[in-house]
């Protein structure tokens, strides 16, 4: 059990002591934990994020497919079900009083209501989600372009990132997630409440959910409450921009 | 499929020793870039593949569709599922024990992935960084090669050695082992030009579409690769099944270089200097 609490590169030293192919592999693992070694690796996420801002066009739509490619099955993915008590009585209500707020460096706070985002202008988009497990599901989805919501509240100057809250926690901390305002007003980035032109089911993240068409699946937030408009990610969670950034290091430039 | 190149201009008389500049410095640079790179792409990519150890054709596919290929597992065995054919691969694929003596239900064993305990996360870093190295590092050879003078002088394949009976005369030598001696071992045989600008020219550069087809940033702005590789999971097949194929050559080139004189292989990769295998009078 006191292994539990080792450090992990103490843990894999000590059992990697146990036969002669192991320190091989325990060699491997700390050079993978070695922190220069993380910042060389975190160059790739660097440079395909620039060169694709630099090189590719910033309002190129992702693919929009037909009902025909529309997949039997949208695998959800996460959360499927948020915990709690408060999550459980919105949805008995149907969502009927959920809101989500638009706070941060904006203008005019909003706090809006399903029917207040079903009252601005829609779009609908057929289009591929990549999970970054490699999985890929088509899907139609129907929404307010984030840009409007945007609009709506007036970004700030100072304005650079948009930060999304959600009401699922996995394990001790709430899921968030963030881009830059290339991908925030992008027109296929949308807030999306139906799913195959049905309301959005809870396991794909009722009533409310991002769609990032440019990027993978997690920094797809489900379950939205909220939305901030931020100067920099520091000081956010643990600053790197999303749940799994902080925790398991997924980049978090996802268009790669 | 690592035997031979160029002679120094000033060539000496043929001699049972003679040793030729083979291996120019691009080429022995990138040959050790490549190396540590691949390696790097191929373990850290089997990590990624972990994370969903299934294939599908087309554009979507997930766990509720039918995957051409799977590794998985049952209570007490691991499996490899091509079609319709299935291996049992318990210990190795699917089913195996970690150091720890741990049993593990991830497709590929620790010993083939970066890192060696799961995470996507991190296998993902790797791979997409070296990604980065592999690919600058063929730009750079394939313009090397082209303007340098290496495909032309090395590479290109002579008329006479597109008739099928060469081809087959080089098969046939090969599955016997007998490799060339002298001063035609001073130059690449069919079988090995057709392998390295395979390898240069189709492999690589397939890999690296097939990768950047998978990428949904630039499927935006690309939309006509991932279309052309038949859809974003087909790229993830082809991607694959071109990485073994890199495997295989891999293979098949160590054991070349073991039957042909490691030694000799090795240092021609190094220096650049290979001594011509003594062979008999006018074999050349």
């Amino acid at each position: 059990m006191s292994d539990l609490i080792l450090p992990r590169r103490r843990l894999i030293a000590r059992v990697g002591g146990l036969s002669l192919s192991l320190p091989l592999l325990s060699a491997c693992d700390a050079i993978n934990e070695a922190p220069p070694v993380r910042k060389i690796l975190s160059l790739g996420e660097k440079m395909h994020f620039a060169s694709q801002r630099a090189l590719t066009d910033r309002d190129a739509l992702a693919r929009e497919f037909t009902r025909a490619d529309i997949s039997p099955v949208f695998r959800p993915n996460g959360t499927r079900l948020p915990a709690g008590k408060a999550y459980a009585a919105h949805a008995g209500r149907g969502f009927a009083d959920w809101r989500v707020a638009v706070t941060g460096l904006v203008a005019r706070p909003l706090s809006l209501s399903l029917a207040d985002i079903r009252a601005m202008p829609q779009r609908s988009q057929i289009t591929r989600h990549d999970c970054v497990e490699g999985w890929s599901a088509i899907g139609e989805w129907t929404g307010v372009p984030l840009r409007h919501v945007l609009a709506a509240a007036g970004l700030k100057d100072g304005a650079r990132y948009i930060v999304f809250r959600c009401a699922d926690r996995i394990g001790d901390a709430d899921y968030y997630e963030s881009c830059d305002l290339v991908d925030a007003l992008h027109p296929q980035t949308i807030l999306a409440w139906a799913l195959n032109r049905r309301l959005l089911p809870i396991a794909n993240g009722a009533p409310l959910r991002l769609r990032i068409e440019r990027q993978l699946g997690y920094k797809h937030a489900k379950y939205l409450t909220g939305i901030e408009a931020v100067a920099s990610l520091d000081g956010i969670g643990a600053g790197k921009g999303g749940y799994w950034e902080d925790r398991v290091d997924y980049e978090w430039y996802a268009g790669i | 499929m690592a035997e031979t190149a160029h002679p120094s201009s000033s060539s000496p008389p043929p001699s049972a020793s003679r040793r030729i500049y083979r291996h120019r410095l691009p080429t022995r640079l990138w040959h050790w870039i490549n190396a540590v790179t691949l390696l790097v792409l191929l373990m850290s990519g089997l990590m990624i593949f972990n994370a969903h150890p299934r294939l599908y054709w087309g554009q979507e596919g997930a766990n509720h569709d039918p995957a051409w290929l799977e590794i998985g597992a049952t209570r007490e065995t691991g499996f490899l599922r091509v079609g319709a054919l299935r291996v049992e691969t318990t210990g190795v694929l699917g089913r195996w024990t970690d150091r720890r003596g741990v049993q593990q239900t991830w497709a590929f064993p620790g010993w083939a992935t970066i890192p060696t305990r799961y995470s996507l996360a991190d296998g993902r870093r790797w791979h997409l960084t070296f990604a980065w190295l592999l690919a600058i590092a063929l730009t750079l050879y394939m313009l090397w090669t082209v303007l340098g003078g290496h495909l032309a002088k090395d590479l290109h394949v002579r008329r006479g050695e597109w008739a099928p009976r060469h081809i087959w005369q080089d098969i046939r030598d090969h599955a016997r082992l007998r490799f060339p001696t002298g001063e035609a071992a001073a130059r690449y045989n069919i079988l090995q030009k057709l392998s390295y600008i395979g390898v240069i020219f189709v492999a690589l550069p397939l890999m690296i579409a097939t990768g950047l087809a998978m990428s949904p940033g630039f499927n935006a702005t690309a939309p006509w690769l991932v279309d052309l590789l038949g859809g974003r999971q087909s790229a993830r097949s082809i991607h694959f099944i071109a990485a073994w194929l890199l495997v295989l050559f891999f293979l098949v080139h160590i054991v070349m270089v073991l039957l042909a004189g490691p030694v000799n292989e090795l240092r021609s990769m190094v220096t650049g200097w290979f001594r011509l295998p003594p062979g008999k009078e006018g074999d050349a």
